[in-house]
């Protein structure tokens, strides 16, 4: 029988509650209220004293109340049919929710049990499996989504049956598995785990090393993410981390998306839900809605279930990766989340740290994105979960908890910048700030060699020292004056501007320029890095300017063609006459 | 606090008459805030619970009509009969948005031309006490294309109000606007309830009649301010700037309120977010930068004297949706040509301050920026958006060759004068 209690007391989303038996703590419990049943889970166990975050709005509740105890913790469902939804942060779908307006305590199941799905056996009579094991696969959206031996299941089984190839649904029974003592266990392709342990199933994590081409410059050039790997973009408001996050988590070369807009804005959602139906994957030519989970958690919905939607995005991210799958998941923002945890913090009480923050939240935000990675599944397949997640610092200032908590966490950090975005140098990541650790990689350089040339890296760090020399010269030329340095430093400093329009800056909003493939991004880089390269004649500082806005529009218009088109020659034409111009001899 | 069984969370009671709202049950004790204060309440006051949440009497009748913090007239006039709703309701379901596609012209070019807003965004000015805000506001409200103007008016001076209501009166408007108000002479924790109330009309009229709704909220930083007083009293532990750790939160619950509904009504809000000294890095601002779809900065602009829509700061988020297709093809090119060299021109500025010669170019871009201030940022110009970019192409013919602007050589030959 399920421990049971009463309503003790109320402040906001917090209610304490007099049990009458066994909780643990993170356990469910539904607290009723006239017909509704309101979600909540257990923060905090004191005797008979169980503190619960509801995961709606407490108005009208009472003291005296019934809540009623689950037994489980908040868990997702796990099956085919996940790709192409839109959850909210405990895995409703919002698409069968009627009515314009969210009711509060309406729950539905995340999956669709009518749907049949052709099953493809992979294991056989007799195989030993373990958790993870792949038993056989369905083909959704043309993804080979494998059905696996759930994971809770501890130690090793033996397929004792398995169905022929067919059509079933997920509640139909595929298998039967038995342990070392002949018991049986029934298998059908649905499975439960609970969000906020991590799924370990493989046997081995590598460091990352595979390029994640994203097809934008600032990041595939200059600070590249890799497969299994860790990014985070903290930003000021207004200087476009939603919009390099779509840009992403669009063009990005992965075989499933999941983004978690975690206390976001709901047009931005709306934004997805309108344009990744529409939108090619530039992959394979399907459409972006195909491969892609939406956990929404709009702002305005209820705050604690923030928290529960980005473990939720992340164990689904688990499940795929499980299949040998590339796996991208986007969070926007993890700030919110963080807020919503010192939200909690607050209500009950506990001392708080750094800007009323709890104090374990760096070691939450950690534990989090460890959970991304590349990693050898049992049967020798990898699978990856690159994690980029966005930080909203509070007034723009990066000595902040959450900044500071990420930056300790994530290897990459592209580091958005207001000055940048005031003068629409977009996307305003701040070239000389950020990094990617993993371009330090010897197992990455490897890689980047046979994949590119084995001249990218050190051509990319001169592309950097380039543009830190040019920010060095501009700042002694605002001292100065422009006549009171050399020509030599104006030639310098508009060559770096040369790599910042040209490689740097890219139109998110032109159909051509928003995604450039890594060929393209390579002979750009090169074009680039020869006009850096030549040496220039100039009688006075005036000329320089002009002569290289001259070069910077002629390349711009080059990255607005098609490549190599007849149009991308003739501009490339006009550039080798300009720069005949005053090429040194 | 009292003793008392059976009290529903956030249920009204009023306390010798002064209405109050539930705050925190603990067994039998109950917190009450009461919104006028506590002043002269004795500890053997009479405390009577209502068994509902505050509420609003909603029909066709609220148009016109001027209420306080609870949805009592203030004007006169008689009580309004109609359905009565909850206050600060349920959140629309995502999936059940439209995504906001239609353009509200301003004639105001520093907001059509490069702040474009569009119905069912949220936005605030964020200004300082001396500027124009409520001019500008009132200007917005009277020339978009609304059904109804919803103003929520919260710790304004009377002088505000006054003007406000006055506006509105000589445009000849008035039926098309509901207020709800609270002025300084009203205390400080009453006006909590004013964006739920105004917020709760315009649902009606956005969801009921599917009317196109523009909501005025003035001023924001009088709302959090007020947040601050309560949370401070309930003990809770402040974070930045003594606001309380749910301030994102708070302000999210009503800025998300803004909608576009796909049978056809929309609630648009512009809100105000008064600064002190210009500092977007305090809570207020910064937590609403957050939340908002961009935000429209003032300034005044010594060179033509005149107040500008500054381009640098200010931004539209939900631009994108429209500009270029809305609006004209070269919307967008010309929109950030005129900015970047806007931005040139103030760097050109800096040289020249610090005593450095300028060059041609440097010239160039400070007699641009003059002509760019003057006509189209100054927040007394009032032309359509097609008229605005062909002044701006006209001031970049004047002033600098095709090389200069970076923009597209399609729309260079297509354009250029």
């Amino acid at each position: 029988m399920s421990t049971k209690g009463k309503v003790k007391g109320i402040i906001s989303n917090l209610v304490t509650v007099e049990v009458d038996g066994p909780v643990s703590q993170n356990e469910i419990a539904y607290i009723t209220l006239g017909t509704q049943k309101l979600m909540a889970e257990v923060l905090k166990v004191i005797g008979k004293n169980v503190y619960l975050q509801v995961f709606e709005s407490t108005r009208g509740l009472k003291v005296g109340n019934d809540v009623e105890f689950m037994d489980h913790l908040l868990e997702v469902t796990l099956g085919p049919g996940l790709l192409s939804r839109n959850y909210d942060g405990l895995q409703n779908d919002l698409d069968k929710l009627t009515g314009v307006f969210l009711q509060r305590g309406e729950y539905n199941y995340p999956l669709d049990t009518e749907k049949y799905w052709s099953f493809k056996p992979i294991a056989g009579v007799g195989d030993r499996v373990e958790a993870g094991s792949w038993l056989g696969e369905v083909d959704e959206n043309f993804q080979p989504h494998k059905i696996m031996v759930p994971f809770k299941m501890e130690g090793i089984y033996t397929v004792k049956s398995i169905v022929d190839k067919g059509e079933y649904k997920i509640l139909d029974n595929i298998a039967v598995i038995i342990d070392a003592e002949g018991n049986e266990f029934i298998i059908n392709m649905v499975q439960k785990w609970p969000v906020k342990k991590a799924i370990n199933i493989h046997t081995e994590k590598p460091r990352p090393f595979k390029l994640l081409e994203t097809g934008v410059r600032i990041i595939d050039t200059a600070n590249p993410i890799v497969e299994g790997g860790t990014g985070f973009i903290p930003g000021p408001f207004g200087t476009g981390k939603t919009v390099m996050q779509h840009a992403i988590s669009k063009q990005a070369e992965a075989d499933i998306v999941i983004i978690a807009a975690c206390g976001e804005r709901a047009n931005e959602v709306v934004e997805i839900f309108v344009e990744f139906p529409e939108l090619e994957d530039p992959h394979t030519g399907r459409k972006l809605m195909e491969r892609t989970i939406i956990i929404a958690n709009t702002s305005n919905m209820p705050v604690a279930s923030r928290e529960a939607s980005v473990y939720t995005a992340m164990t689904i991210s688990e499940y795929y990766r499980a299949m040998g799958l590339r796996v991208l998941m986007m969070a926007d923002s993890t700030s919110r989340w963080a807020q919503a945890l010192r939200e909690m913090s607050n209500r009950m009480e506990e001392l708080p740290g750094q800007d009323a923050f709890p104090m374990d939240l760096s070691a939450i935000i950690a534990t989090f994105y460890s959970r991304a990675g590349y990693v050898y599944l049992k049967n020798g397949q990898t699978g990856s979960i690159t994690f980029i997640g966005t930080v909203s610092p509070a007034g723009g200032n990066l000595k902040e908890p959450v900044t500071e908590g990420t930056k300790k966490a994530a290897r990459c950090f592209f580091a958005l910048e207001q000055a940048r975005a005031d003068r629409k140098r977009y996307p305003a990541v701040n070239p000389i700030d950020s990094y990617s650790k993993y371009i330090e990689y010897p197992e990455f350089e490897e890689y980047i060699a046979k994949r590119i040339s084995p001249e990218w890296t050190s051509m990319v760090n001169e592309m950097k020292t380039i543009l830190q020399r040019g920010k060095e010269v501009q700042e002694q030329i605002n001292i100065l004056g422009d006549d009171g340095v050399p020509v030599d430093y104006h030639i310098t400093f508009w060559k770096s501007e040369v790599i910042d329009f040209v490689i740097l800056q890219q139109d998110a909003f032109d159909k051509i320029d928003s995604v450039t493939p890594i060929e393209r991004q390579e002979f750009m880089l090169n074009l680039v890095m020869e006009i850096c390269h030549t040496n220039f004649d100039f009688n006075s500082f005036v000329e320089v300017m002009d002569y290289f806005k001259r070069i910077i529009n002629i390349c711009k218009q080059m990255n607005y063609s098609e490549f190599h088109s007849d149009l991308f020659e003739k501009f490339r034409n006009e550039l080798n006459i300009i720069l005949a111009e005053r090429k040194r001899v | 606090m009292l003793h008392a069984v059976g009290v529903g969370n956030e249920e009204l009671a009023t306390v010798n008459g002064k209405l109050a709202q539930v705050v925190k049950i603990m067994g039998e004790e109950v917190t009450l805030q009461v919104f006028e204060g506590t002043e002269g309440i004795p500890t053997n006051a009479e405390v009577i619970f209502l068994g509902k949440a505050p509420s609003l009497k909603v029909s066709d009748q609220l148009a016109g009509r001027f209420f306080n913090s609870f949805g009592i007239p203030i004007d006169g006039g008689p009580e309004v009969e109609g359905e009565e709703r909850e206050i600060g309701g349920p959140s629309v379901n995502p999936v059940r948005r439209e995504q906001p596609s239609e353009l509200i012209a301003t004639g105001i070019a520093g907001i059509d031309l490069n702040n474009t807003l569009v119905s069912g965004q949220k936005i605030p000015f964020f200004a300082d006490p001396d500027q124009p805000f409520n001019q500008v506001m009132a200007n917005v409200a009277l020339r978009a294309k609304t059904d109804k103007i919803i103003l929520g008016g919260m710790g304004l001076t009377n002088d505000d109000y006054l003007y406000f209501k006055n506006v509105f009166n000589n445009a000849g408007v008035l039926d098309r606007i509901v207020s709800f108000v609270n002025t300084t002479e009203n205390p400080p924790v009453e006006r909590l309830l004013i964006p739920d109330m105004a917020l709760t009309a315009a649902e009606y009229f956005a969801v009921d009649k599917n009317e196109k709704v523009l909501v005025l909220l003035t001023d924001m930083t009088s709302y959090a301010d007020a947040l601050a007083i309560v949370s401070n009293r309930m003990d809770q532990i402040p974070s930045k700037d003594s606001m309380p750790g749910s301030l994102y939160s708070d302000l999210a619950k009503i800025y998300e309120k803004a909608v576009q509904f796909p049978a056809g009504g929309s609630i648009t809000i512009i809100a105000v977010t008064t600064l002190s000294g210009g500092d977007i890095t305090h809570a207020i601002p910064d937590n609403t930068g957050y939340i908002t779809e961009g935000q429209l900065f003032l300034r005044r602009d010594s060179d033509v004297g005149k107040v500008i829509v500054d381009p640098f700061r200010s931004l539209s988020r939900l631009k994108q949706l429209v500009i270029g297709k809305k609006t004209r093809e070269d919307h967008p090119q010309v929109m950030n040509a005129a900015v970047r060299l806007f931005a040139d021109a103030a760097n050109a500025k800096t040289k020249l301050e610090n005593g450095f010669d300028l060059t041609d170019y440097d010239e160039r871009t400070l007699a641009f920026a003059k002509d760019y201030s003057e006509k189209l940022l100054a927040i007394d110009v009032n032309i359509d958006t097609t008229a605005m970019l062909d002044v701006a192409w006209e001031m970049l013919g004047e002033h600098f060759k095709p090389a200069e602007v970076n923009i597209k050589q399609e729309l260079v030959q297509k354009y250029w004068k």
